[in-house]
C-alpha cells in the first residue's frame, strides 16, 4: 500500500519542531509489516537520500517494554486497542492513507527528538514509592504468605503496567493518576506491601504533582488507551487510600 | 494543620474538595427541586412552605453559609484545576481521537460557567428581588404571606425568563451526568458489586433534576399552572 505521513521533526529539546510530509518513502509497505517496521523503511529511504532517519524509542519489539511512544493518528499507540505501536500492524490502515505521527505531549515529558520524549517523570514517581523494604537473605519458603486468588488476580492485573505514557498522553489533563495508580495498587494490595501502603501513597502521588502532571478529571480517556487494559478502578483505589494515609499518618 | 493544607493543595485532594463541594451542591439542588415542585400543589401550600423555610432562621442561615461555602470551594477549586490541567500540556496535539471521554466531561467548567450566570440572575429574580421582574416580588397573598407561589407563576410567563432558565437547566443536567458519577470515583467510592449503578447514577439524577425543574416553566408556559392575581 501506499501512504502519506505527517512526522513530528524536531532537531532536539529546543528546536520548536514541526510536520514533516513523507510519500516517496512510504510506497509499496506491506500489510504484514508492524508500523514500528514501517518507520524503519521510511528511515532506510531517508538515509539512502541522505537525510535524518526518524528518531523514535523501541526496545523489545513485543509489546512488554512500553518504549515505543507514539500517538498515530490521535491516539497513543494507534487505533488497535490494548495494542503497543510495535504490535500495531499495517494491516490495520488502508491504501492511500493519511497518518500522522506525534510524541507523547506533556509538560512532564520533554521532546529530546522528533518521537522520543524523557520519561523520567514515571521513573521519579516510582522511586518515591514502588519498593519494599525488605531484609535481604535467604528465600522465605514457598506459601509462608498466604494470598488469596482475587487479591493476587488484582495486583497482578495492575502490575501489568508496562510504563510506556500512553495513559499521560491520551489524557486531556496531561495527568499521570492510571500509572501512578497502578504501581501503588500493585504494591498495596500485597501483604509485602501494606505495612508501607500509607508512606508510598502519599509519596508517589506527592512525587506525580512535583512532576508537573495534571489531574484527573474521570474522562477514562486512559483506560481506553492503555496497551495493557489498567482499569481506572486503581484511582479510586489511590483516592482513598491517600485521602486515609493524609488523615492518619503522622 | 500543615498536613490539611499539603492534602487540599495536591492533585487528589483537590478534587476531593471538588466531589464534596459537588456533593453538597447537588443536595442543595435535589432539595431545592422537591421544595419547589410543590408549586402544583397550589398557592397555599408553597406559600406556606416558604415561611416555614423562612422560620428556620439560624438554621436557615447555617444551611445557606453551607452552600456560599460549597460554591466558593467548587469555582475556586474548578479554576485551579483548569489552570493546571491546561498548563500540564503545553504543546497541544495536532490530531486527537477521544474514546471515553464524553461531550459532558469535556465540558464541565463552559457548563458551570453557565450555571454561575444563571445564578446571578436567579439570585436576583427570585431572593433578591431586583432585576427586571421586581413589581412581582412584592406581591402578597390572602394571608399576608410573601406570594412566593404568583411571583414565580409571573416570573415563569415570561418567555424570556423560561427560556433561559431551561437553558440552564440543560447546563446543570449535563454538567451533573458526568459529574455525579464522577465524584464516587474522586472519592474512591467504587466497588465492582456497585460500578454499574454508580455510572448510572449520574445519568439519572441529571435527567431527574432536567425533568423535575423544567415542569414548573413549562407547566406555567402551557397554562396548566395559573396565576391567581
Ligand atoms: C458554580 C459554577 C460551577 C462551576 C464553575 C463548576 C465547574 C466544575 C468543573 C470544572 C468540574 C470538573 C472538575 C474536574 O473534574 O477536574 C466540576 C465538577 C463537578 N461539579 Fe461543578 N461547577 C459549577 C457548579 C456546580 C453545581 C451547581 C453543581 C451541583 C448541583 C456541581 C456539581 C459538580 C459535581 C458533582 C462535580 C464532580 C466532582 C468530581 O468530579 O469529583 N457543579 N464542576
Ligand atoms: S517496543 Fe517494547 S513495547 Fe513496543
Amino acid at each position: 500500500m501506499n501512504l502519506t505521513l505527517y512526522v513530528w521533526r524536531q532537531k532536539d529539546a529546543k528546536d520548536s519542531g514541526g510536520f514533516e510530509k513523507y510519500t516517496d518513502e512510504c510506497k509499496d509497505i506491506s500489510e504484514h509489516m508492524s508500523f514500528l517496521e514501517l518507520l524503519d523503511v521510511v528511515n532506510e529511504r531517508l538515509i539512502e537520500k541522505g537525510k535524518m532517519p526518524i528518531a523514535f524509542d523501541s526496545d523489545c519489539r513485543e509489546g512488554i517494554c512500553g518504549t515505543c511512544s507514539m500517538v498515530i493518528n490521535g491516539r497513543p499507540h494507534g487505533p488497535w486497542k490494548k495494542t503497543t505501536a510495535c504490535q500495531l500492524h499495517m494491516r490495520a490502515f488502508k491504501d492511500g492513507d493519511v497518518i500522522y505521527i506525534e510524541p507523547w505531549r506533556a509538560k512532564s515529558f520533554p521532546v529530546l527528538q522528533d518521537l522520543m520524549v524523557d520519561r523520567k517523570a514515571l521513573d521519579d514517581i516510582v522511586q518515591a514509592g514502588g519498593y519494599i523494604s525488605t531484609n535481604c537473605g535467604s528465600a522465605p519458603d514457598a506459601n509462608s504468605v498466604q494470598i488469596g486468588k482475587e487479591i493476587a488476580d488484582a495486583a497482578m492485573d495492575a502490575a501489568a503496567c508496562i510504563g510506556c505514557g500512553a495513559c499521560v498522553a491520551a489524557c486531556p489533563n496531561a495527568s499521570a493518576m492510571l500509572f501512578t495508580a497502578a504501581k501503588i495498587s500493585h504494591m498495596n494490595t500485597l501483604p509485602q506491601g501494606k505495612p508501607e501502603a500509607g508512606k508510598r501513597t502519599l509519596d508517589m502521588v506527592n512525587a506525580m504533582d512535583q512532576a508537573g502532571f495534571g489531574n484527573c478529571s474521570n474522562h477514562l480517556e486512559c483506560e481506553a488507551a492503555c496497551p495493557k487494559d489498567i482499569k481506572a478502578t486503581v484511582i479510586a483505589e489511590m483516592n482513598r487510600a491517600y485521602a486515609k494515609a493524609s488523615l492518619t499518618k503522622r | 494543620m500543615s498536613w490539611f493544607g499539603k492534602y487540599i493543595r495536591s492533585s487528589v485532594g483537590a478534587k476531593h474538595l471538588m466531589a464534596i463541594s459537588g456533593l453538597m451542591l447537588v443536595g442543595f439542588v435535589l432539595a431545592h427541586m422537591l421544595g419547589n415542585l410543590q408549586i402544583f400543589k397550589g398557592q397555599a401550600a408553597i406559600n406556606a412552605y416558604a415561611v416555614q423555610l423562612k422560620s428556620l432562621g439560624g438554621l436557615l442561615w447555617i444551611m445557606r453559609g453551607g452552600l456560599v461555602l460549597a460554591v466558593l470551594v467548587h469555582i475556586f477549586s474548578a479554576i485551579r484545576l483548569s489552570m493546571l490541567n491546561s498548563a500540564a500540556r503545553p504543546v497541544k496535539y495536532k490530531k486527537v481521537k477521544t474514546d471515553k471521554s464524553s461531550f459532558a466531561s469535556r465540558t464541565m467548567l463552559w457548563g458551570g460557567i453557565i450555571i454561575v450566570l444563571f445564578l446571578v440572575f436567579h439570585l436576583a429574580q427570585l431572593t433578591l428581588g431586583g432585576g427586571p421582574l421586581q413589581e412581582n416580588f412584592n406581591l402578597v397573598d390572602e394571608f399576608g404571606r410573601h406570594d412566593v407561589y404568583n411571583m414565580t407563576v409571573l416570573g415563569f410567563k415570561n418567555v424570556a425568563v423560561s427560556a433561559s432558565y431551561i437553558v440552564a437547566m440543560l447546563a446543570l443536567c449535563i454538567h451533573l451526568s458526568h459529574g455525579v458519577t464522577s465524584l464516587f470515583q474522586s472519592l474512591g467510592l467504587n466497588h465492582p458489586k456497585y460500578n454499574g449503578m454508580i455510572a448510572m447514577a449520574g445519568p439519572a439524577i441529571a435527567t431527574l433534576v432536567l425533568i423535575g425543574n423544567c415542569s414548573m416553566p413549562i407547566a406555567v408556559l402551557a397554562g396548566w399552572v395559573k396565576a391567581t392575581v
